[in-house]
């Protein structure tokens, strides 16, 4: 008997089974191929915007991703450097062969956690409780709660062209019943796709016709745990592609080829992250796409053709990929296909991601219509967390909007619901500049040692940093700039403007064009770059981040405005027919939550809001 | 909604009708009760004849408007009885329904009731109470732009551009990586961000003129007891054929009454004569008049051609600006005997109320001032009431501390937070965003009933 079962070992599954056995569960991982676990069917990188960001979280929360890419990646980059503090975000070429590699390791040293290899097809249900799970052997393998992190493995179909081959990514088995069986106990599911774009061989490319992208000269890493182990002079370079006439002439001649317009899919595709032949033919006036070629490994010679998905048949994706600059040679390696899968509809569960029919059962990742490594891993450590929780009748972990993204992800999924794979977006978050790549820790830190995924000394070590940060700034506050010659010097020198007075640092560093190296000629700062980044931007930002804290509060008022577990909405007469259903369908827990709900405006919430008052005074 | 509410829905000055008004679940069954015919049966939309009884006396005689909902402002049932017998009869309807289980409406509740039951949007139910209170033809045909969303279409083609500017951003951002899409420049922001801003100003400027139009402008008469303060006022007014009416609760005669000069209500306050004084009553009196004319819009000072100014008369003119200030001497009929200071620049205008003389170049300064001239010709989708007002000036407030932080060289995502609170500040008058104060806030602003 096992306290937590999950099923999947993508980067969800991961997250769950290795964060529920930090937490002491005894923990099994049942996956289709154990060589598969971490592996990245889709693109080579891990985080990108917002993405990157939730793999800080993970991080902060105690969870592998982050760890487990500063040692497998190629190229790193900070994203949006010079946009923002709020939307900075790393994005690392990550080696397919190393990541899962490494990650593989991590999880065999990973204490209370069983690794089994079986196809999952049945759960073990019990009054609508999970009790366990049957494998397609039919061994029965019984655990107190279930996480279900099944990627696109519940009945994918593989697309290419009017191809369609039953299985999951790299020709792997699919399961054929679970989603039919969730279906029978009561689930709504729907059907999604995604897709991914061709692999070319490395020595087919002519890569001199190409604008070459480099990684970063300064050295990053995901992990607040991790230095940087990489020479940042050795890194690989992706290259740009673009497409042209010619490559339009052969999508628009051969439409109908295609899976999706030939009308050989059902499941709903990404809007932002549309296939070739969609971007054709929704912007028709756009005279190219722009496309990317990212190494996949140092191992083997595949590159990722990026911005290239089709369900076009081969001799079409030929001819397409042909007529690219640089590519006129190119051998394909692997066509790009389009994908179908099985998911649950993410309107039936909990924000712990424990689902609302079937009690201890849980859901992360692809399952609940997410798309992405990082969305996945998000839920992932979620959901191990609050199974885990369950288990010791403690409340469940539920990150606010205004905590972190992984917040922003799960209330926008079960509140919302969502018809396309959901990714993440920085503009999703209504506080961004609280939510910043460089504040996850002192963000989540906290929550993780509350309940247990971050040791005593990783805690210790978030107070010290804190420590440090106030240390710094009321350094800054104290000590004045001198004007005096040598002063005015390196001023000039700067082609800045001298402060008319002996203002404080604190003040200096307000302005625009000044950032804290710069203070260095002037004082002496010894501290770690990661408590100078932070002041800088406390500082810097101040009253911008003050304002949005503010907002933040104010939502957390309506947050706690909670509305009462048996309201009876058919009551409330004056509810406008969407609203009634869309509130007994999602029944959210607060006022604020109700509000985000499409469908349900401000009328609705006004009359809500009105009934709650009435008749219970809230 | 669960009860059932009335008031008078007419204003309560002199009039040959007043409406009292009911809705909710049981507003004709109680009707009903207290009326001699039946109306449960009769079809909706119908006009009934009969009288309201108390037991069996006889109150008023009356007509009856039946209106079934859904289709009725309220959504509700509602029935209007239309009251023959004058004010005191009228508040005896009401007392009897009240008596039978209605309850008096709050003010602006059949607004509420009526957006709160989806009958009408937010800002529909600001621009209803802006016809509840239209004075004038001008004011009522702004009230209806605004129904029609004349104002609604200006904000939100306002908030598309914010929105699209905020869009391109948010690509750029998300985005990265792909260098083809139109990048959100500095320059390019500044240049939106300005062309934004002189929108936002041209909606505020209108502001001044909606707010003309719907409340009028106010015009105090002051000057010395017995220079003929009351006499201009009748004759502005008797010409108009306006109403006088005597507001209750002021000390001493403090009378007003509305003209249109071009369709723009004019309000004519005709103060207590300001003198020096000993005695209290008077004092207080006088001190009224001082704060009206201090609140005023116009003041229009008048003096005795036929006497010498006082003291108090210099030190009266003084107090006002030339642009707020007439001057009009009066009794010019008599021997003059004014004399003007020489440091007085104001507009003067003689002439007399006997005659009479001079009337029409008073309206003509009046019209002047205000350069009424200018509001009517324009289109009508003016702002009218302070909420819409203030929404917008804190759209252009974070809209300036966007060009702010733009100037300060501060990042795009620094700039973008003050561009999406002025979108939502925007959104928030034709309730596009939801903030829970806000319905009761509308609400409470609402005269009564409808």
């Amino acid at each position: 008997m096992y306290e937590i079962i999950v099923v999947g070992g993508g980067h969800a599954g991961i997250e769950a089974c290795h964060i529920a056995a930090k937490m002491g569960k005894k923990t099994l991982l049942i996956t289709g191929n154990i060589k598969n676990i971490g592996d990245m069917p889709c693109n080579p990188s891990i985080g990108g915007t917002a993405k990157g960001i939730i793999v800080r979280e993970v991080d902060a929360l105690g969870g592998l991703m982050g760890k487990i890419a500063d040692i497998s990646h190629i190229q790193i980059k900070m994203l949006n450097n010079s946009k923002g503090p709020a939307v900075r975000s790393l994005r690392a070429q990550a080696d397919k062969i190393t990541y899962p590699k490494n990650m593989q390791e991590a999880l065999k040293n990973t204490k209370n956690l069983e690794i089994k290899e079986a196809m999952v097809e049945d759960l073990i249900i019990e009054e609508q409780t999970v009790k366990g799970i049957i494998t397609a052997t039919g061994e029965k393998i019984y655990g107190k709660t279930v996480i279900l992190t099944t990627g696109t493995y519940l009945k994918g179909n593989i697309l290419i062209g009017s191809e369609n081959t039953p299985g999951g990514p790299h020709g792997e088995a699919r399961s054929n019943y679970l989603s039919d069986k969730l279906k029978e106990y009561g689930l709504k599911i729907i059907r999604l796709k995604t897709g991914t774009p061709q692999r070319i061989k490395k020595d087919s490319i002519d890569f001199s016709v190409m604008k070459e992208e480099k990684g970063d000269l300064t050295s990053w890493t995901f992990s607040f745990d991790n230095k940087p182990m990489y020479d940042p002079e050795k890194q690989e370079s992706c290259y740009l592609v673009y497409t042209n006439e010619i490559t339009h002439k052969i999508i628009r001649d051969n439409l109908k080829k295609s899976a999706m317009y030939g009308g050989y899919a059902t499941g709903v595709g990404p809007r932002y992250c549309p296939s070739i032949e969609d971007k054709i033919v929704r912007f028709a006036d756009k005279e190219r796409h722009q496309l990317f070629l990212e190494p996949e490994s140092l191992y083997y010679d595949d590159w990722y053709l990026q911005g290239f998905s089709t369900s076009m048949p081969r001799d079409i994706q030929e001819k397409m990929v042909h007529s690219l600059k640089g590519l006129e040679n190119a051998i394909i390696t692997k066509y790009a296909y389009a994908i179908e899968y099985d998911a649950i509809d993410p309107l039936q569960i909990y924000p712990s991601l424990e689902n609302k029919i079937i009690k201890n059962l849980f859901t992360a990742g692809q399952i609940n219509g997410t798309s992405g490594y990082e969305e996945a891993a998000g839920q992932g450590i979620i959901a191990g967390i609050n199974a885990s929780l369950k288990l010791d009748k403690k409340e469940p972990l539920i990150l606010k909007r205004s905590d972190a993204y992984i917040g922003v992800l799960i209330d926008d999924l079960v509140t919302k619901g969502t018809i396309e794979p959901y990714r993440m977006l920085t503009s999703r978050a209504e506080f961004r500049l609280i939510l910043r790549h460089d504040n996850a820790d002192l963000r989540l830190r906290e929550y993780g040692y509350k309940v247990g995924t971050i040791s005593k000394k990783e805690y210790e070590k978030l107070l010290e940093k804190k420590k440090k940060i106030e240390e710094l700034i009321n350094y800054l506050k104290e000590n004045h700039l001198k004007i005096n010659e040598k002063n005015k010097e390196i001023f000039n020198e700067n082609k800045i403007e001298l402060p008319i007075s002996n203002i404080s640092y604190y003040e200096l560093l307000k302005r625009p064009e000044i950032n804290i190296n710069f203070l260095e000629n002037f004082i002496k700062i010894d501290y770690e770059y990661e408590i100078k980044e932070q002041v800088e931007i406390m500082i810097k930002y101040e009253g911008y981040i003050k304002k949005a804290y503010k907002e933040a509060e104010k939502l957390q008022k309506l947050e706690e405005k909670e509305i009462p577990e048996d309201i009876d909405y058919k009551k409330i007469i004056n509810l406008a027919s969407e609203a009634k259903q869309k509130l007994e369908k999602i029944r959210p827990k607060t006022i604020a939550q109700a509000s985000r709900i499409s469908g349900v405006n401000p009328v609705d919430i006004s009359v809500l809001s009105v009934y709650l008052k009435k008749e219970y005074n809230k | 909604m669960e009860d059932t509410i009335c008031a008078i829905s007419t204003s309560l000055g002199i009039g040959a009708i007043s409406i009292v008004r009911v809705t909710g679940p049981d507003a004709i069954k109680i009707v009903d009760s207290i009326f001699d015919g039946t109306l449960t049966e009769k079809e909706t939309h119908t006009i009934h004849y009969g009288h309201i009884k108390k037991q069996e006396e006889t109150i008023d005689e009356v007509l009856i408007m039946l209106m079934k909902g859904p289709k009725t402002y309220t959504t509700e049932d509602i029935v209007e009885i239309n009251c023959h017998g004058g004010i005191s009869t009228t508040n005896k309807v009401l007392e009897i329904l009240l008596e039978n289980g209605c309850r008096l409406a709050e003010p602006g509740e059949f607004t509420k009731r009526a957006f709160l039951n989806g009958r009408i949007n937010l800002l529909e139910a600001e621009s209803v109470n802006d016809l509840i209170i239209a004075k004038t033809d001008a004011a009522r045909t702004l009230a209806i732009n605004n129904v029609d969303g004349i104002l609604t279409k200006k904000i939100r083609s306002i908030r598309e551009k914010i929105v699209k500017i905020l869009a391109n951003i948010e690509v750029n951002i998300d985005y990265p990586e792909y260098q083809d899409e139109l990048q959100v420049t500095k320059e390019l922001m500044d240049k939106y961000l300005k062309e934004i801003n002189i929108e936002l100003d041209k909606l505020l400027d209108g502001a001044k003129n909606g707010r003309i139009i719907k409340n009028g402008i106010n015009v105090a008469i002051i000057g010395r007891p017995n220079v003929g303060k009351s006499s201009i006022l009748n004759h502005l007014l008797d010409e108009e054929k306006a109403i006088v009416t005597n507001i209750p609760g002021t000390t001493r005669d403090i009378v007003e009454g509305t003209i249109s000069i071009n369709s723009v209500a004019i309000n004519i306050i005709d103060t207590a004569g300001i003198r020096e004084t000993e005695d209290e009553v008077e004092k207080i009196g006088v001190n009224k008049s001082k704060d009206i004319a201090k609140l005023a819009d116009i003041v229009i000072f008048v003096a005795n051609n036929n006497e010498k100014l006082t003291e108090e008369d210099l030190e009266l003119l003084g107090k006002y600006n030339s642009e707020k200030l007439i001057i009009f001497i009066n009794k010019s009929d008599l021997e003059q005997k004014i004399v003007i200071p020489k440091n007085i620049s104001q507009e003067i205008i003689i002439g007399n109320t006997i005659a009479p003389n001079g009337l029409d170049e008073l309206k003509e300064a009046i019209k002047n001032k205000l350069k009424l001239d200018n509001i009517i010709s324009k289109d009508m989708s003016y702002l009218t009431n302070l909420r819409q007002i203030d929404l917008v000036k804190k759209a252009k407030k974070s809209l300036t501390n966007s060009l702010k932080s733009l100037e300060g060289q501060m990042p795009v995502d620094i700039i973008e937070i003050d561009l999406k609170s002025a979108w939502e500040y925007l959104g928030q008058i034709i309730g596009d965003t939801y903030q829970e104060e806000l319905v009761d806030n509308i609400f409470s602003n609402f005269c009564l009933g409808k």
